[in-house]
């Protein structure tokens, strides 16, 4: 089972060593009664120890579901169609995660212990009817032989560190009498008091004001360094990418179209489709009353994806003999970017 | 929450109120009064009563004042746990209804936990396994258990029961404990007459409520909740049974109240049927023969039944989900 | 071209009209297309079809007037309809003859097979008025008129205690029990709808008001209320006006669902563009109810009040079963269930229950075409 491992381009300076995390040619469909939905289809990337890979793109692009993907987590009637996951363990040997048993023990100590996720919407990830001290304890519980009392006490711990007052006495509270930004400190609390080693945040800040998403992130970043944290960050915010990552990769419609540092990202953008997201954002030197640039036309429903490069019909660069025909691969451009655009090569 | 629970017990007091009304209405509904039937009941006894004692009979029950003084009178009795005279028993309405009336209600009762036990399990199965077999099988029966009547389907399992076991269905109790006093053995007789009584009333019943923990636990597991549960790393059936089941319970139980009026309506078709010694067959004979007092005390204890069952549930919820506390504030 | 100004004044309104009406249409359209693919709901629909067929043709399909009762042939079991004499097509049932057994005092029926009865296809019967107008004696089958001796006799499904024709009776049932639930489904549609419509639109003290008389309602047993006022029907009451007490009785506590319906959309839909958009034009607020509400949510309607004309049939049917709905002459499925009271009757007789049967059928069907079209109507409500 050789597959051909893909180019390393984004290499750790220190250490030269593999990914921590390596996601190849995923592929998530949806089978529903009016057809099949490839939410991702085909998407590749690497995280690395101590690094914040983002991911960006437009709404429905498929963000979320890979992420889902990486802990097997979907829904029906979605399905993981192909593709690797590939965790590097202590030792030298990478675990491949899915081909684990879907809810068996082995994936199960691998969620929530190594690689635990923030959910999007803070408002409706904690059940309602439970304590938010139980629903934490219960996390801390599944990944370690800790009994109630330490439980609590390290559930305690979490969340003063994430900056929520009184934490003793919000333990036996309900989410509801939580404020969205509390919601969210407390989700970062229950994610992070694991101590995994890669941090999957799903548009974590979205839902709050600019305020505490500043704090927020301050905190994520905070507790990256002190533990030498992996996190996966998405976002279709580009201000937040610009400041929290290392790498950005860049998806539409279920592939990563570009991937590469990220102030290559924003200063020499390759592909069209990242060029068009980063005019779209707003500067504060923009001339003002100046029309805000957006690109043209909508997003194809995914369910009929144009054919070849999906984004060929609202390209501004589209080559009429080939973009429509073939679909691109990702190629190097310079030392460690890569864009999946014939514009860079024909092969 | 207390602010929730007064507000329910003032709806339920509500209710009572408007059950009394109801039932005093339909005692005066039929023409002429209760004491001009009462005296030719008598009469046809062979009892002649002067028309002095019938003028004092009237007055006794303000029947020559306005009805809401008779409403009050009749209410006043009630208070005092009189609720009247059956001229077709020959009894205090009291003495008639009695031991029925606690028949009733343990009948009830047992069937909305035969209803709970069968039909959560198979809601939760049903929709954790949704589209197989199983999942058509009960959702099929479900859909005829809603359709065939109450007294239909007494029918239907009498022929049944004759034909195929040569058994008749029917009563309470064997013949040795029908008038015996209350024994364990005579519990357990009533509990095993009890079964196919139960299996009918707790069909619509179980057929609704598979279909409302199927349908509610089909959106629950789409919640996010769901998702941060899994991502935890809890084990499918745990997690199922810890979140989105628990979550699923709360319109199971405000189902149950809005199911007991139901019940109560059915045990009456199906006692008439399988001749049970519930309230429902004297309810008609009363009706059939206008003795109306006893007619109108069981409309009455049974809708106030109804209504406190009713409040009970409420109650339940308030236990079982937080919300509920929080936004009754 | 010349126009005259009204003319031009009244164009945009046409417009409004057609552009209206295309995308009622379209909607309509959607729904129809979602509810085509519910199979059960549809096969469902065909068979509420046949009963209202049945409904209309009663007269037509009886063989027997459904009052006429031959005592000597009581409690008389179903003759099969053969449709070959051996090998030459002569349909005919076989003569059925009975002798009083001198030990029970029970009827005892024997099929004679020798002797036959000769049946066709749109035969001479009794007299009546199709439509309620059209005089006519042609029935779909009945004794053929060449071979007829005044001593035939058929009777399909048997007959009851009193020898009435049951196939007969049954289709008569099947017009009195399936009208009874329109009726009250209307009614209650009208209490719902207005109860409803006000409770949700006008929302605060008024809905509050009466969502507390809808919880009332709900929490009384219904039953036992529709005996005690069913039974002080004066006896002397014609079968019509018994069966319009019992409609409005059984309507008066079955709206509650309907109103539920209604009122959720109403808050729903309250706060929706289009209903603001009316309501900042200026437009009447019976206007806004009646143009641009209740149009947006009629499949809505339809859905509950299918699932609640099961309900309307179930009442019925209890109530007269027990003796207090309608009551005999008067033919109805709950009276004649009446008969198939006891076990002795259900295991001798058998096809006494056979009115069993419709009336579960067509609960069954109207069920499951009122949750297709509840389903079609709004497909992300479960
Ligand atoms: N349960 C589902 N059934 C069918 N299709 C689904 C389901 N969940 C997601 N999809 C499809 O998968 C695609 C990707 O969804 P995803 O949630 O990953 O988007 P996203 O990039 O996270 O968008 P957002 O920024 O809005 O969160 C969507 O186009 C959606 O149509
Ligand atoms: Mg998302």
């Amino acid at each position: 089972m050789q597959s051909p491992e893909p180019e390393t381009v984004v290499t750790d300076e220190d250490t030269g060593t593999r990914p921590l995390l390596s996601v190849e040619d995923l592929q998530t469909y949806f089978f529903t009664d009016e057809g099949t939905i490839k939410a991702v289809d085909g998407a590749s990337f690497d995280v690395y120890s101590g690094r914040t890979l983002g991911i960006v793109g437009e709404s429905g692009c498929g963000k979320s579901i890979t992420a889902k993907s990486i802990l097997q987590i979907i829904d029906n009637p979605g399905r993981i169609v192909g593709g690797q996951v590939k965790l590097s363990s202590n030792g030298d040997a990478s675990k491949n995660l899915l081909e684990m048993e879907p809810n068996g023990e082995e994936i199960r100590s691998i969620r929530g212990g190594e690689i635990s996720m923030i959910f999007q919407e803070p408002m409706t990830s904690f059940s309602p009817i439970h304590t938010f001290g139980n629903q934490i304890i219960e996390a801390i519980r599944l990944h370690s032989p800790l009994d109630k009392e330490e439980a609590h006490g390290l559930a305690v711990d979490w969340l003063r560190r994430v900056g929520i007052p009184s934490p003793e006495q919000r333990m036996s509270e309900y989410p509801y009498q939580f404020s969205g930004g509390q919601r969210q400190r407390a989700m970062i609390a229950m994610a992070l008091c694991t101590e995994p080693r890669i941090l999957i945040a799903d548009e974590p800040t979205t839902a709050l004001d600019v305020t505490t998403q500043a704090q927020i992130l301050d905190i994520l970043q905070t507790l990256q360094k002190q533990n030498d944290m992996s996190i996966i960050f998405i976002t279709h915010d580009l201000g937040v990418i610009a400041e929290v990552a290392d790498v950005v990769a860049v998806m539409y419609l279920g592939k990563v179209v570009e991937i590469g540092p990220v102030e290559s990202i924003f200063s020499s953008p390759k592909h069209p489709y990242t060029k068009a997201l980063l005019s779209s954002m707003p500067t504060i030197d923009a001339a003002p009353r100046e029309r805000m640039p957006s690109i043209t036309g909508a997003i194809p429903h995914p369910q009929n994806r144009p054919s070849g490069c999906s984004f060929h019909p609202r390209c501004p660069s589209y080559m009429s003999d080939i973009c429509g025909l073939r679909e691109p691969d990702l190629v190097s451009i310079g030392t460690d970017q890569q864009a999946s655009c014939f514009l860079y090569g024909r092969n | 929450m207390l602010g929730y629970l007064i507000r329910r017990l003032f709806y339920a007091v509500l209710a009572v109120w408007a059950v009394s009304i109801i039932s005093f209405f339909i005692i005066n509904l039929p023409p002429g009064d209760y004491v001009t039937s009462y005296i030719a009941q008598l009469a046809i006894q062979g009892n002649i009563i002067g028309a002095e004692e019938a003028e004092s009979l009237r007055e006794y029950y303000g029947l020559d004042q306005p009805s809401y003084v008779q409403y009050l009178k009749w209410m006043n009795q009630i208070r005092q746990g009189n609720l009247g005279f059956s001229f077709e028993f020959g009894l205090p309405v009291n003495d008639v209804i009695g031991e029925r009336l606690v028949l009733t209600m343990i009948l009830a009762a047992a069937t909305i936990v035969f209803i709970w036990i069968v039909a959560i399990p198979i809601g939760i199965l049903s929709a954790v396994r949704q589209y197989s077999i199983w999942d058509h099988t009960f959702t099929f029966f479900g859909f005829v258990g809603l359709a065939v009547p109450d007294f239909m389907l007494a029918l239907i399992m009498m022929y049944f029961s004759f034909v195929l076991f040569d058994f008749s269905v029917g009563g309470l109790f064997s013949p040795e404990y029908v008038t015996a006093s209350w024994s364990l053995g005579r519990g357990f007789d009533l509990a095993q007459h009890m079964i196919i009584p139960i299996i009918i009333l707790g069909t619509a019943g179980t057929a609704s409520l598979i279909r409302i923990t199927r349908a509610n636990l089909l959106d629950e597991l789409r919640k996010p909740y769901v998702a941060t549960a899994r991502a935890k790393g809890l084990s499918e059936w745990r997690l199922i049974l810890k979140y989105p089941v628990r979550m699923a319970l709360n319109p199971a139980i405000s189902m149950t109240a809005y199911i007991l009026p139901f019940l109560v309506s059915g045990s009456i078709v199906v006692s008439v049927v399988l001749g049970l010694p519930t309230v429902g067959p004297i309810l008609l004979k009363a009706l059939v023969a206008q003795d109306m007092f006893l007619a109108g005390g069981i409309i009455l204890l049974i809708g106030w039944m109804t209504v406190v069952g009713t409040f009970l549930s409420d109650l339940l919820l308030v236990w079982a989900d937080p919300r509920v506390k929080f936004e009754g504030r | 071209m010349e126009s005259n100004p009204v003319e031009q004044e009244l164009a945009p309104e046409i417009e409004d009209i057609v552009e209206e009406r295309i995308s009622v249409a379209s909607q309509r359209q959607l729904i129809w297309w979602r509810f085509r693919k519910h199979r059960v709901a549809v096969v469902a629909t065909a068979l509420i079809v046949i009963f209202y067929t049945i409904v209309i043709f009663a007269d037509f399909l009886a063989t027997n007037v459904p009052a006429d009762s031959e005592a000597f042939r009581g409690l008389m079991p179903p003759q099969q309809v053969h449709i070959f004499d051996g090998w030459k097509p002569s349909p005919h049932v076989c003569a059925v003859t009975g002798a009083r057994n001198p030990i029970t005092y029970q009827k005892d029926y024997v099929t004679d097979c020798t002797e036959k009865i000769q049946v066709r296809l749109f035969a001479r019967g009794y007299d009546y008025k199709l439509f309620g107008v059209i005089p006519t004696d042609r029935h779909l089958i009945g004794l053929s008129d060449d071979t007829l001796r005044p001593e035939d006799y058929i009777y399909i499904l048997g007959t009851d205690k009193q020898g009435r024709d049951m196939y007969s009776r049954l289709l008569f049932g099947t017009r009195i029990s399936l009208t009874i639930g329109l009726f009250g489904v209307a009614l209650s549609l009208v209490l719902g709808i207005v109860l409803g419509a006000v409770s949700g639109f006008y929302g605060g003290l008024i809905d509050n008001l009466i969502q507390r008389l809808v919880e009332i309602v709900r929490s009384i047993p219904s039953i036992p209320l529709y005996m005690g006022m069913a039974a002080a029907f004066p006896h002397d009451w014609s079968i019509l006006k018994i069966y319009f007490a019992i409609t409005i009785i059984i309507s008066l506590f079955a709206w509650t669902d309907l109103g539920r319906v209604v009122r959720g959309r109403f808050l729903t839909m309250r706060d929706e563009d289009f209903v603001t958009a009316a309501m900042l034009s200026g437009a009447s607020q019976r206007r806004i109810i009646f143009r641009h509400m209740l149009p947006s949510f009629y499949s809505h309607i339809i859905a509950a009040a299918t699932l609640a004309l099961p309900l309307m049939i179930i009442a019925e049917t209890t109530l007269s079963f027990l003796g207090l709905g309608l009551r005999p002459p008067a033919i109805s499925w709950g009276t004649l269930l009446q008969d198939a009271q006891n076990v002795q009757t259900i295991a001798l007789t058998p096809w006494l229950m056979i009115p069993a049967i419709p009336v579960i059928l067509v609960i069954l069907a109207l069920n499951f075409m009122g949750d297709g079209l509840r389903d079609a109507a709004d497909p992300y409500s479960n």
